[in-house]
């Protein structure tokens, strides 16, 4: 009976793991669901950006208050999970603390560090929780943000809470264990676990042992399922953050990209050769700009996903701060609403893409892809350059293009530009006339 | 008034003659067209001629770089601009050009070589620090906006769109006037609303005018002038000024008619 927790623990490591599969699959596939797009040039730039911007969180210290509570808990992440290395070794072998034998004086210190983050991160947690609810920060309360984003957000610091509690707890109980059972493993004293200590002094021994080990499971069962979680959520930043940056945009951001199919047809309405084999068969193209998720690269697809809703890029936009219905954020929330819908779809053995619903149309409309006035400040914005713009733009080809549904000004500035070549009504032969302006002036 | 008189050729007068300028000036839409940007060509012609450098312009040959139909969304439109303005600049051999309208250089700097267009375009900002820093202006020191309080509206299409926040910034130091800076400025410049092909249409429903929170923001800074370097900012500035009933005491000025002034051209 003494396999019993190890069987168990495996079964747990193993149910999550199969979930996390699944839900990364599904993840993968949909991103898919965008064309493919090369983006794989100057290696070493695109993993200084990542280091710099992702690992290295330049970006974020835009804003410094919520950059430096958001720094505790993103080290805490990354340094406390190195003890759930030791919570799967210890699971696995059904061992306790196997680290601390060989470590010594030098695992106390460890788990001191480790707790001593571990507070970091309830403080900063706790901070957030007042900065999301309490106090009136805008971009917070924006019409995209109600119901579910505003819950999924305070899920994840509760969580996160929680979790961190359960450490403490665990370490606190361990602490207890050790002083009334000598064979326990020694461990040394723990700071910040050290202050719950009297909550649970009076307990006996059969009871500590069962705190603890309920904290221990409460903390690996808790992690796991926050994983899983995490990729329903907003929170996926935590992992995409890394490769949406390496595939960040090198270009001047005031390029637009080529559309080489119009490049392709120009060319042959000019009668100048066109690039490739003239017998070769033609791309098949399937729009012009962008309708729905499969329109789109798979890069604005990964964008979709690695956005955390922060709304630094709402909170930037020119159009949105002055009541227009375009909100940069909104563009990334209803890309990934869209891509997980069809996923879902596509895994049930549904329409998908076929549904008759589309992205453009269903989630955004054209008011607000017709507000953008294409400043890159939401760019600009970005901790984890996630580009909204490249997405408007490719909308709005599909308006003008698909459906010559641009507003009518536009349409007439398109004419103005086909038969004046000026966005302006004006007789190209008047062009030049401002020289004479200079001679009267001179004269 | 200078003596000299300032002399503008055509690109097709200098091919007729055999000659090739230095430099080519992109003279934009609105830079031919709009009145109060003409004043923006003028300026910037008579720095040109007094610095000596050989330039020429298309005249009646150039056309809309594409940018706000590329914006719009049709990318067609874009393509057809982009394929005949370069077939016209390859035929005269352009090598450099030089433009006042940040639309025109981010078009024809990043979008015109994947359609066969490669050329060295600068911005009239990098083009004015670059004559600054060479000693040929703004060199004298006082002048008419000295102690004057100046503050300089970023462009989107300079600023964010290709990172050129310091020249135009420098430009303004050769004035030794003071300058003072907006609120939300260099990466964090506030747009001015015309950008995107905006300029061409009525914005969305919404509670404000973007360029009037900008000028709201300009204002507070206390300045006298508003330094511009983008005929749409211009535009959307001015009205901003006009819409505040302070045209009488702010003026809306581009970096070359600055320059101009200072240099009594």
């Amino acid at each position: 009976m003494d396999f019993l927790p190890q069987v168990l623990f495996v079964l747990v490591l193993a149910i999550a793991g199969y979930f996390l599969y699944q839900r990364v699959s599904r993840i993968r596939k949909n991103i898919f669901l965008g064309q493919k797009a090369a983006r794989n040039d100057q290696p070493e730039k695109r993993w200084k950006t990542m280091l710099l911007v992702a690992f290295g969180q330049k970006k974020m210290f835009k804003r410094v208050i919520p950059a430096f509570l958001h720094l505790l808990i993103y080290v805490g992440f990354l340094v406390i999970n190195l003890e759930v290395l030791e919570f799967v070794i210890d699971g696995v072998a059904g061992t306790h603390r196997i680290f601390a034998p060989f470590l010594g004086n030098f695992y106390t210190v460890l788990i001191n560090v480790f707790e001593f983050l571990a507070v970091a991160v309830l403080f900063s947690c706790v901070a957030f929780l007042i900065r999301r609810n309490v106090l009136p920060i805008k971009r917070f309360h924006a019409p995209e943000m109600k119901k579910w984003p505003t819950l999924d957000a305070n899920l994840i610091l509760v969580i996160e809470i929680i979790l961190m509690f359960a450490i403490l707890t665990m370490n606190a109980t361990d602490m207890l264990i050790q002083g009334k059972d000598e064979h326990y493993v020694q461990t040394g004293t723990f700071f910040f676990s050290g202050f719950l200590m009297p909550i649970f002094e009076g307990m006996s021994l059969g009871t500590l042992v069962f705190v603890e080990r309920f904290a221990w499971w409460f903390h690996i069962i808790g992690i796991l399922g926050f994983a899983v979680y995490v990729t329903y959520s907003k929170h996926l930043h935590i992992a995409l953050a890394f490769p949406n940056t390496w595939y960040s945009n090198l270009f001047a951001k005031g390029k637009m990209e080529n559309m080489p199919v119009v490049t392709n047809e120009v060319k042959m309405m000019l009668g100048m050769p066109t690039e490739g084999d003239a017998n070769e068969a033609p791309a098949e193209v399937a729009r012009f700009g962008a309708k729905d998720v499969n329109d789109l690269s798979w890069i604005n697809l990964m964008n979709a996903y690695a956005c955390t809703e922060c709304g630094r890029c709402t909170s930037e936009c020119p159009a949105n701060m002055t009541g227009k219905k375009l909100s940069p954020r909104k563009i990334m929330m209803d890309t990934r609403d869209r891509a997980e819908e069809v996923g879902r779809s596509l895994a049930k053995g549904g329409k998908g893409l076929e549904d008759g619903k589309s992205l453009l149309g269903d989630y955004i409309t054209k008011e607000e892809i017709n507000a953008c006035t294409s400043c890159n400040a939401c760019v600009e914005a970005c901790p984890v350059n996630i580009d909204p713009l490249s997405i408007i733009l490719q909308m709005r080809r599909y308006v003008a293009m698909e459906e010559s549904g641009s507003p009518a000004s536009w349409n007439n500035m398109f004419q103005n530009v086909e038969t004046s070549f000026a966005p302006w009504k004006f007789a190209p032969t008047d062009r030049f006339k401002w020289a004479n302006e200079l001679k009267n002036e001179e004269n | 008034m200078s003596e000299e008189k300032n002399t503008i050729s055509t690109m097709a007068e200098m091919a007729a003659k055999g000659e090739q300028p230095e430099v080519l000036f992109w003279v934009g839409c609105a830079g031919s067209f709009d009145e109060r940007y003409k004043k923006v060509t003028l300026a910037f012609i008579k720095i040109l001629n007094k610095v000596g450098i050989s330039f020429a312009v298309l005249g009646e040959e150039e056309t809309c770089t594409g940018d706000p139909a590329r914006r719009a969304g049709n990318e067609f439109l874009f393509q057809m601009q982009a394929m005949s303005n370069i077939q016209t600049l390859e035929g005269y051999g352009i090598k450099k050009i030089v433009t006042a309208c940040p639309h025109c250089f981010n078009t024809l700097k990043n979008e015109y070589p994947e359609l066969g267009g490669n050329y060295e375009v600068i911005h009239h900002a990098t083009f004015l620090q670059q004559l600054i820093n060479e000693g040929k202006i703004g060199l004298k020191g006082g002048g008419v906006f000295k102690g004057k309080k100046i503050t300089y509206h970023d462009s989107c299409y300079l600023g964010r769109a290709n990172n050129i926040y310091e020249a135009p910034r420098e430009v303004l130091q050769a004035l030794d006037a003071e300058l003072v800076e907006m609120k939300r400025c260099k990466t964090k410049g506030l747009c001015c609303g015309a950008g995107g092909a905006q300029m061409f249409k009525d914005a969305e429903k919404g509670n404000k005018e973007i360029n009037i929170e900008r000028t709201e923001e300009a204002l507070a800074t206390g300045a006298e002038v508003i330094a511009a370097a983008c005929p749409f900012c211009m535009t959307m500035m001015r009205d901003g000024v006009k819409n505040k009933e302070r045209e009488d005491n702010v003026e809306v000025m581009d970096l070359a008619e600055l320059i101009a002034q200072h240099e009594s051209l």
